[in-house]
């Protein structure tokens, strides 16, 4: 009980802090830098495609999921999964503070399976393609697990697998405040600055009046 | 033992006749997860045994576990098994006091030396011995000078098992278990707050059918009462799977008998047997009158918390704390993209050279 207790209480407080703390000084460094001025005269509204490329960048381009079919498609059911799994649990809606049902247990632990099938596959894949391995490094490799652990806990935890609920409760807990609290620190501070990268990417390309 | 008729001659003495003695130990045998096979065993055992000697001891306690015990208002199996031991001394329970209560504690100790038991409920106080003392004796040297002769002792009670209310933040009598102060004895954690008296009289049955205390867990609980989680037998476990929620006392989900698992409910995280052998002989327990398992049988139950509060809600981060995460956040980024570009270190191509 008592590791339970640390991971709701101090070690939640901590993670939360680290959480909140990091992502504002990463977003309020990006904002900060800005870009550098252009002084060619613009050819096009920046603002309307920085916004569309936000949105348009969902898609894959042209081609590319024919090419890599197993990236693309895993990647959606692993990001759409993720997702489903984290406010759609009736769990999970009470920890955010939202109202509602939530989804039924049976449907979270599919979505749980196939997520985790997804993140394997993408993994495999990443391993395999000798490109994806020269530039693949521990940043990589630690945020995959920092997504892994929580969703491996969380079904253990649902379906009572391997340890009894208390613990493998405090392991769940503890496994999400991990990833709260590197979140900022690592790759996976992109579920922010996926916002800003292609706004700024959209507001370049809208300015040369090109679509992005 | 002490020198008194066996059980049979007990029975027929309170008009219990033998098909009921049998039905009892049928229920007794499945309480304690035998296998049928023994059920006559236990009964032949039962009928043999004679009155083992008990002793209890209350230290730091509210007498809610005796209550548990003696509540019953038509004969139960608790009671019947009851019959089956020498209470020969209990504060609560014995006519006797002072200097004549304390000589027959003596007396079952010298009579029954190295084969009586020793029942204790409430916790003892190491800090200050002054909070609890008996007959000019500490709870510590009581405790000590009782079972040094004792054939086992079973601590009844979460406070005698954990240390109980007593022992909760900020422990100011210094509470301590009775299993922190037994050695070289066998001790049997019964908690709960109260236990269930069928835990309680369980472990004496075993105890005097085989000779032996039955198979514990880590916590030093029996197993066939502790073995299984409130949840793994509640009957709103269904709720749970569905993601049904009652989310106040009040509302469409508590009338419709909902999971109480948001309410706060430590099911999930609690052994005991309420869920199946239920309280005031069958009828009901804490989360079928529709309020949240406390957890009372798990160590540390009154500081898991707060009894309302869900298992998996963490205690949340003030409002201010975190303001102050993403103002000093904000203010540490800014900082860091005001310097100036000489002090920045971009990537260079011998950079990605030696990293490919």
């Amino acid at each position: 009980m008592s590791l339970l207790l640390w991971a709701k209480g101090p070690g939640f407080a901590l993670a939360a802090v680290l959480f909140l703390l990091g992502t504002a000084m990463r977003l309020a460094e990006i904002l900060r830098l800005g870009r550098g001025t252009d002084l060619a005269r613009p050819r096009g509204a920046a603002g309307g495609q920085a916004l569309r490329t936000v949105f348009s960048r969902f898609l894959p381009a042209p081609g590319l999921f024919a090419r890599s079919p197993v990236v693309h498609a895993g990647g959606y059911v692993f990001h759409i999964g993720l997702l489903v799994v984290v406010i759609g649990y009736g769990p999970h809606l009470a920890v955010l503070g939202i109202g509602g049902r939530g989804l039924p247990a049976g449907l979270i632990d599919g979505v749980t399976l196939l997520t985790m099938a997804a993140m394997t596959a993408l993994l495999a894949a990443r391993l395999r393609d000798p490109v994806k391995r020269l530039i693949s490094g521990p940043g990589d490799y630690g945020a995959w697990g920092l997504v892994f652990l929580p969703l491996a806990t969380g079904f253990l935890l649902v379906n009572r697998v391997l340890l009894p609920f208390e613990p493998l409760l405090a392991l769940h807990l503890l496994s999400v405040e991990v990833m709260l609290a590197l979140l900022p620190f690592t790759k996976l501070v992109h579920a922010f600055t996926f916002v800003l990268a292609r706004g700024y990417a959209g507001a370049i390309a809208g300015r040369k009046g090109a679509h992005s | 033992m002490s020198d008194s008729p066996g059980l049979a001659t007990l029975l027929r003495h309170h008009g219990i006749g033998r098909r009921d003695f049998l039905t009892f130990c049928a229920g007794l045998a499945s309480a304690l997860a035998l296998p049928p096979v023994l059920a006559p065993k236990l009964a032949h055992a039962l009928e043999a045994a004679r009155r083992p000697s008990v002793i209890w001891l209350s230290f730091q306690e509210c007498t809610g576990c005796t209550e548990s015990l003696t509540r019953a208002d038509q004969p139960s199996l608790e009671q019947i098994i009851l019959s089956m031991v020498s209470l020969d001394y209990h504060h609560t329970l014995q006519a006797a006091s002072g200097a004549a209560a304390e000589a027959a504690r003596r007396q079952a100790m010298a009579d029954n030396h190295g084969r009586y038991l020793v029942m204790a409920d409430g916790s003892i106080p190491l800090g200050d011995p002054g909070y609890c003392t008996i007959g000019g004796m500490s709870s510590a040297d009581l405790l000590a000078q009782t079972v040094a002769g004792a054939a086992a002792v079973i601590a009844v009670g979460s406070c005698a098992a954990f240390g109980g209310l007593a022992a909760a933040e900020p422990n100011p009598t210094g509470a301590v278990p009775i299993s922190r102060l037994v050695t070289g004895k066998p001790v049997v954690n019964i908690p709960g707050c109260p236990p269930l008296p069928l835990a309680m009289t369980g472990v004496i049955a075993h105890f005097l059918a085989f000779g032996r205390l039955p198979e514990l867990d880590s916590l030093g609980r029996p197993r066939v009462f502790y073995g299984e989680t409130i949840h793994d037998r509640c009957p709103r476990r269904a709720f749970y799977d569905q993601g049904l929620f009652a989310k106040s006392f009040d509302d469409e989900g508590a009338r419709q008998g909902w999971c109480l698992f948001q309410l706060g409910c430590k099911g999930p995280t609690t052994r005991n047997a309420c869920a199946t052998v239920k309280w005031n002989g069958g009828t009901s327990f804490p989360i079928g009158s529709g309020h949240p398992c406390l957890g009372c049988s798990q160590p540390s139950f009154w500081d898991a918390g707060g009894f309302y509060r869900p298992l998996s809600r963490p205690a949340g981060l003030g409002p201010g704390m975190a303001a102050a995460a993403v103002a000093a956040g904000a203010a540490l980024g800014a900082v860091a993209a005001s310097k100036r570009p000489s002090e920045r270190q971009p990537v260079t191509l011998d950079d990605l050279e030696t990293k490919s």
